[in-house]
């Protein structure tokens, strides 16, 4: 029973990490139809400002508190920036194009990021300083979910809330959900449809950042490769939730999770990667829609 | 004078963008920072320069577009035309490839092989991708299927690479076959997502599965190939490789080119431009997918047997999705769909990063801005693919009446 509990946070915690990081795809899915391919690369730039960060302060000698604020903000700045001018540079002047060049575009963008951090930083693993302090919060369940742990879910529900909030009630919430309905019409009712895609962009990276700083902080340690698996298993999340959805993208990133946790608990943890992209293939075959998914009705 | 200005924002904006990642860099071990203030310098005046070119670019693009379509003839579309031409390049072409080996080391003759297998890997994702607009990005793992069925029934049976060489183009096209019947309704996006993640599956097995594959440390000690029973030394055997790929490569140009104009190749071309124009024109979906995956497939499955052959020693780690990426770019950079094209694409990003040792480290941050710098200013390549084109002239036009 206790392996069991143990599985089913462990679930929860990678599903709340793939959670973070699928709201950013399925985001922009949902705004341009377009599957940002460095998406998963701005969720590892932001692991990586936080690394820097953390680490210039934590030599000046500054507070392990601060250290963190900091290093977090760092990173959510940063990777916000990134995917503004990412957007800029790779995926507006190809609005019009054939679906295909967006596509390989952000291959590309993928491949430069991955390979601008190894240069200018290593292709070393990189330890990450332990920034959220282990501390026992619950006598029984504590010394099976850390302290990291909590943060990450937690994190993850006050994202959520305060997303659909974002989403539900704002101007920019709603010029969003007008721009995913139709461009052209958000565009005739005075909607700036530009600002929109680069605000989503911004949202999503900053999402994928928070993503980035906390599961380097709870597994310790990062690489310039780690965005392109993350990636992968966060579009699979959203996929299969339904892209386009936000209640999707969490419910496919919790369901993502688990799978992957109690196969690796009670198969074998040789094939961890197999079980996602499996369920992937799956999907995609069964239900191409997603769980949550409106099936697309096509335009002709 | 605005120009100067923005991109001057530009090159601010790019200096704090890029700080952290090229400015410092920490050595969390020894608790040691490194402040490399000079790289934020060269990136702002590197942005700078960057930007204005970009800008140029844009706008010239955006007054192309408006102009209207000048029907320029390209080099090489003069060359294709023109048989006479065409075979006095082609024959010295193969002139040089002939006397190559003779002239130069063996260093030389492997580069080349490899440069030529990546050509016959372009064409064959060439089909896939170029003719039937199936964005795959998983080719790699049918290049794994080729190398492992050589490897493995090489290791265990003995069995030799001209017997084999047929059963890996046939495994490539029956695991071809088996990704392509499942997905045959995504198109775009999906299928690109579900072929990467079949590509990993496959190296993820072959990676873990010890007892069948033997995992990460791979398969040592596989036959090269042998004429008639000659035994070759090292030397020989490089230069033996090298003319059965340019016999390959020979012989893939003239299937894929012949292939092309097929009906098979214009069900494909049709598919890619509207698939749902095509099912109402009476062009199976099912078949045209599926044979374009098979195709393409078993060029790599061919292509994966000589890769084992030649290196005799195959692990896993040749067979990752940059693999695949770099299959790709190959076909984008030189222009999909056009055979000239993914030859020179092969050789440029074969070649060039080989001949410039300094660059090589760069090559695929090259590369990946290259994929992003195409796409938005010549989506269709280097050399574009050209159709044949049937008008009316003037003098023709009591014909059409």
């Amino acid at each position: 029973m206790e392996y069991f509990l143990e599985l089913f946070l462990g679930g929860l915690t990678r599903g709340s990490i793939y959670a973070l990081i699928a709201l950013g795809y399925t985001m922009v899915y949902g705004i341009i139809q377009l599957i940002n391919f460095a998406h998963g690369e701005i969720y590892m730039i932001g692991a990586f400002t936080a690394l820097i960060f953390a680490s210039v302060f934590s030599i000046l000698g500054w507070p392990v508190a601060a250290i963190f604020i900091i290093a977090t903000l760092a990173a959510v700045v940063y990777s916000s920036a990134y995917g503004y001018t990412i957007e800029k540079i790779a995926y507006k002047p190809l609005r019009n194009a054939p679906r295909l060049s967006p596509l390989i575009s952000a291959i590309g963008m993928s491949l430069f990021l991955q390979n601008y951090v190894l240069l200018a930083q290593t292709s070393d693993f990189l330890p990450f300083p332990q920034l959220i302090p282990d501390f026992e919060f619950m006598e029984p369940i504590s010394h099976i979910f850390s302290s990291a742990e909590l943060a990450i879910v937690s994190t993850t529900i006050i994202v959520m809330l305060l997303l659909t909030f974002f989403i539900k009630f704002t101007n920019m919430g709603k010029a969003m959900r007008a721009t995913a309905q139709d461009k052209t019409m958000a565009l005739l009712i005075g909607i700036n449809v530009d600002r929109v895609i680069s605000v989503t962009f911004i949202i999503g990276s900053a999402l994928a950042a928070l993503g980035g700083v906390l599961i380097a902080n709870h597994i310790g340690q990062v690489n310039f490769y780690i965005g392109f698996i993350a990636g992968i298993k966060a579009f699979t999340a959203a996929v299969l939730g339904g892209i386009g959805s936000i209640p999707g993208a969490v419910l496919g990133a919790l369901i993502l999770g688990w799978t992957e946790s109690f196969a690796t608990g009670y198969i074998s943890s040789d094939y961890e990667d197999v079980f996602a992209f499996a369920l992937l293939v799956l999907i995609l075959i069964f239900r191409p829609a997603g769980l949550l998914g409106r099936s697309e009705t096509k335009k002709v | 004078m605005s120009y100067m200005i923005k991109s001057l924002k530009v090159a601010i904006w790019f200096m704090f963008l890029t700080f952290p990642i090229i400015v410092i860099k920490v050595n969390t071990i020894e608790n040691l920072v490194m402040w490399r203030w000079k790289n934020m310098f060269y990136m702002g005046v590197g942005v700078f320069f960057v930007s204005m070119l970009w800008r140029y670019l844009l706008e010239r693009k955006e007054r192309a577009g408006k102009s209207d379509v000048q029907d320029k003839k390209t080099i090489t579309q003069t060359v294709m035309e023109n048989p006479k031409i065409l075979r006095i390049v082609v024959f010295s072409l193969l002139a040089i490839l002939c006397i190559f080996p003779f002239v130069t080391d063996a260093y030389q003759i492997n580069i080349l092989t490899v440069a030529l297998m990546y050509v016959v890997l372009g064409l064959g994702l060439n089909i896939v991708v170029g003719l039937a607009g199936l964005l795959d990005l998983g080719f790699v793992a049918f290049y794994a299927v080729g190398a492992y069925t050589y490897a493995l029934l090489n290791h265990y049976f003995g069995l030799s690479f001209w017997l084999l060489l047929p059963v890996g183009g046939l495994m490539g096209a029956v695991f071809g076959v088996l990704l392509g019947f499942p997905v045959l309704r995504l198109r775009g996006d999906y299928l690109a997502i579900v072929t990467l993640g079949f590509g990993e599956i496959i190296r993820l097995v072959l990676e873990n599965w010890n007892d069948f594959s033997m995992g990460p440390s791979g398969i040592a000690n596989i036959d090269r190939p042998s004429f008639f029973g000659i035994d070759f030394s090292l030397e020989q055997s490089t230069i033996f490789i090298y003319f059965l790929m340019v016999l390959f490569t020979l012989f893939t140009i003239f299937f894929v080119n012949r292939l092309q104009n097929s009906r098979i190749g214009r069900a494909w071309l049709a598919l890619r431009e509207d698939e749902i124009a095509c099912q109402a024109m009476g062009v199976g979906r099912t078949r045209t997918k599926l044979m374009a995956f098979a195709l393409g497939a078993t060029w790599a499955g061919l292509m994966g047997v000589v890769f084992a052959a030649k290196t005799t020693f195959i692990n896993p780690a040749s067979f990752t999705f940059l693999e695949s990426a770099i299959i790709l770019s190959v076909v984008v950079l030189g222009g999909m769909g056009s055979i000239p094209g993914v030859i020179l694409g092969a050789l440029i990003m074969i070649l060039l990063p080989e001949y410039l040792r300094a660059f090589s480290e760069y090559r695929m941050l090259v590369f990946g801005g290259a994929m992003v710098v195409m796409m938005v200013f010549r989506p269709q390549g280097l050399v574009s693919n050209f159709r044949r084109k049937y008008s009316f002239h003037a003098e023709d036009e009591r014909f059409g009446q």
